[in-house]
């Protein structure tokens, strides 16, 4: 019953207007907004038929690469820089202008250096992404607590035990929120990068379809993204709610007591 | 065993200079039980990161086993105030205990038989996978203590392990503590502000002034070996030994060069001036 009532709540509101959508333009004779019927044919028929290998999957394919690299990178870079405060002190101006670089403006010149082809894409989607998990990572080192990080010296917990047993796990609140953030900019850059130059890809097959007036087929695209979208981020917190259970747990014991 | 020589620790600040240690020197003898007992900011705490390693003196020594401290030694465990921060929340209780010894490389079969002993020892058997955050501060606490027993030290130190527990559970884990010393004869330096604590645990109460530190008294605690909290607390010996500790607790400090000792930590001026007014400490 708690169940049903909360998937009511979640579902009530995309359909509600969804429904309003389909009825305000089942008759819609306008060129540029089809009636939603027309959308979901073309969803149905183009994106999840041959568009779903000959588009998503390279899209999500650059997407997963990239990001996967960003999350090593910025996880690596994130601990050293949170562990070491003069290697902090070093980086912290350059790692603030480079993160106050919009990552678009990045893609014409890694265009010059690595092409139009993936590893383009790819090197597109980590610099972008890869800076909220650094930094977040970076600030969750530093906060391990201090009472915890002294029972772990008197044990003699140390090197690779210490980074496994005390730094990743007491961080790993603030990493999940680096990476979550770090996901959202990881799916825009997936669709900008394809948008310049590409021959495939979600980004790339939408801008095709409005430029030879397959207007249907663009909103259809639309929707695709957005699902896509959902879809990874409730992926994601399938992922969070495993790893974090014991952090959530924490949270509502320190609420209630 | 444990040797505690001229201890000296001054805080350098920008400022102004924090003398919060002056001289300490004792010793503990193997096996045996021993409480520090001072007011609160009396470098208690201090103290013990210096024996732990955590921390360098700016004078003297520590010695265990004839041994130098420079750093956490090996065969030392410590159980903290702070039991909340001092367990991974991450682990589960059995995890908790078993890490130290993981990193120690004591082999499984060792390793489980010493988690299962130990934390059954402190009354935990039943909730062994449960994580820390689930259980009470009591239970808490008695995980952080089933880890130092379990890691078998040469030494116990514990940081006014009881402070943040209720009554009730403070004097239930009192008696799991003298329990376990004679048990498992582990030497035990167990530090506190309260002087009833001090002169009930242990076998000798060693007597801290105000900061700068230095050591007031030491008292043997010819108190019976089988205490218990009611009719130890209320025997007349005890209100004695108890009577002694406050008295040399609330003493105000004779003849030292920086006049008289107060709660706040002694700021040292460049002149030295620093006669603070004796209220503060109930010396009148």
């Amino acid at each position: 019953m708690a169940f049903l009532r909360r998937a009511g709540f979640a579902l009530g509101l995309p359909i509600v207007l969804f429904t309003l959508w389909w009825v305000t333009s089942a008759s819609s004779t306008d060129f540029y907004f089809p009636p939603l019927s027309r959308i979901v044919d073309s969803l149905v028929e183009e994106w999840f038929g041959p568009r779903l290998a000959d588009d998503v999957l390279p899209s999500l394919i650059r997407l997963t690469a990239g990001y996967l690299i960003a999350a090593l990178v910025g996880i690596t870079l994130g601990v050293l820089i949170g562990t070491y405060k003069r290697l902090r002190d070093l980086l912290e101006p350059v790692l603030e202008f480079f993160r106050a670089i919009p990552p678009p403006v990045v893609v014409p010149i890694l265009m010059l250096i690595f092409g139009i082809e993936n590893t383009m894409k790819i090197v597109v989607i980590t610099f972008g992404c890869m800076w909220p998990i650094l930094l977040n990572t970076a600030e969750g080192v530093r906060a391990v607590d201090s009472v915890l990080s002294d029972t772990a010296k008197t044990y003699r917990i140390s090197g690779a035990a210490r980074l496994r047993n005390l730094i990743l796990p007491a961080a790993s609140p603030q990493i999940f929120a680096g990476l979550r953030q770090g996901l959202s900019v990881a799916i825009i850059l997936m669709v900008i990068s394809e948008l310049f130059a590409a021959s495939d890809g979600l980004g790339f097959a939408i801008v095709q379809a409005q430029r030879s007036f397959a207007i249907p087929e663009m909103w259809a695209g639309m929707l695709m993204l957005g699902l896509l979208g959902f879809l990874l981020s409730l992926l994601f917190r399938l992922v969070e709610n495993r790893w974090l259970a014991w952090y959530h747990g924490l949270r509502r014991a320190q609420r209630a007591g | 065993m444990l040797e505690v020589n001229g201890i000296k620790k001054v805080y350098e600040g920008k400022s102004r200079t924090v003398e919060a240690v002056r001289n300490l020197t004792f010793t503990l003898q193997k096996g045996e039980f021993a409480c520090l007992v001072g007011p609160s900011g009396s470098g208690k705490t201090t103290l013990l990161k210096i024996m732990s390693g955590l921390l360098d003196p700016t004078a003297g020594e520590v010695l265990l086993d004839g041994k130098r401290v420079d750093g956490p030694p090996p065969g030392m465990a410590i159980v903290f105030q702070e039991y909340g921060r001092s367990l991974f929340p991450w682990m589960s209780v059995r995890e908790n205990v078993e890490l130290p010894l993981k990193q120690k490389k004591v082999p499984a079969a060792r390793r489980k038989e010493l988690v299962d002993e130990s934390v059954a020892a402190v009354g935990l058997a039943d909730v062994h996978s449960a994580y820390p955050w689930q259980l009470s501060g009591g239970m808490q606490q008695r995980v952080a203590i089933a880890r130092a027993i379990a890691y078998e030290p040469q030494v116990l130190l514990m940081d006014e392990p009881f402070a943040a527990v209720d009554a009730q559970t403070r004097a239930d884990l009192e008696d799991l503590v003298r329990d376990l010393w004679h048990r498992f004869q582990v030497t035990t330096l167990f530090v506190t502000h309260d002087i009833d604590e001090s002169v009930y645990l242990g076998q000798r109460v060693i007597v801290l002034s105000s900061s700068p530190t230095v050591i007031r008294d030491d008292v043997a605690i010819d108190l019976p070996e089988e205490r218990d909290q009611l009719h130890t607390r209320s025997s007349p010996r005890f209100a004695e030994l108890r009577a002694r500790v406050f008295e040399q607790i609330h003493r105000p400090v004779e003849g030292q060069a920086h006049g008289v000792a107060t709660h706040a930590p002694d700021v040292i001026a460049p002149s030295g001036a620093t006669a603070v007014s004796a209220t503060s400490d109930g010396g009148h």
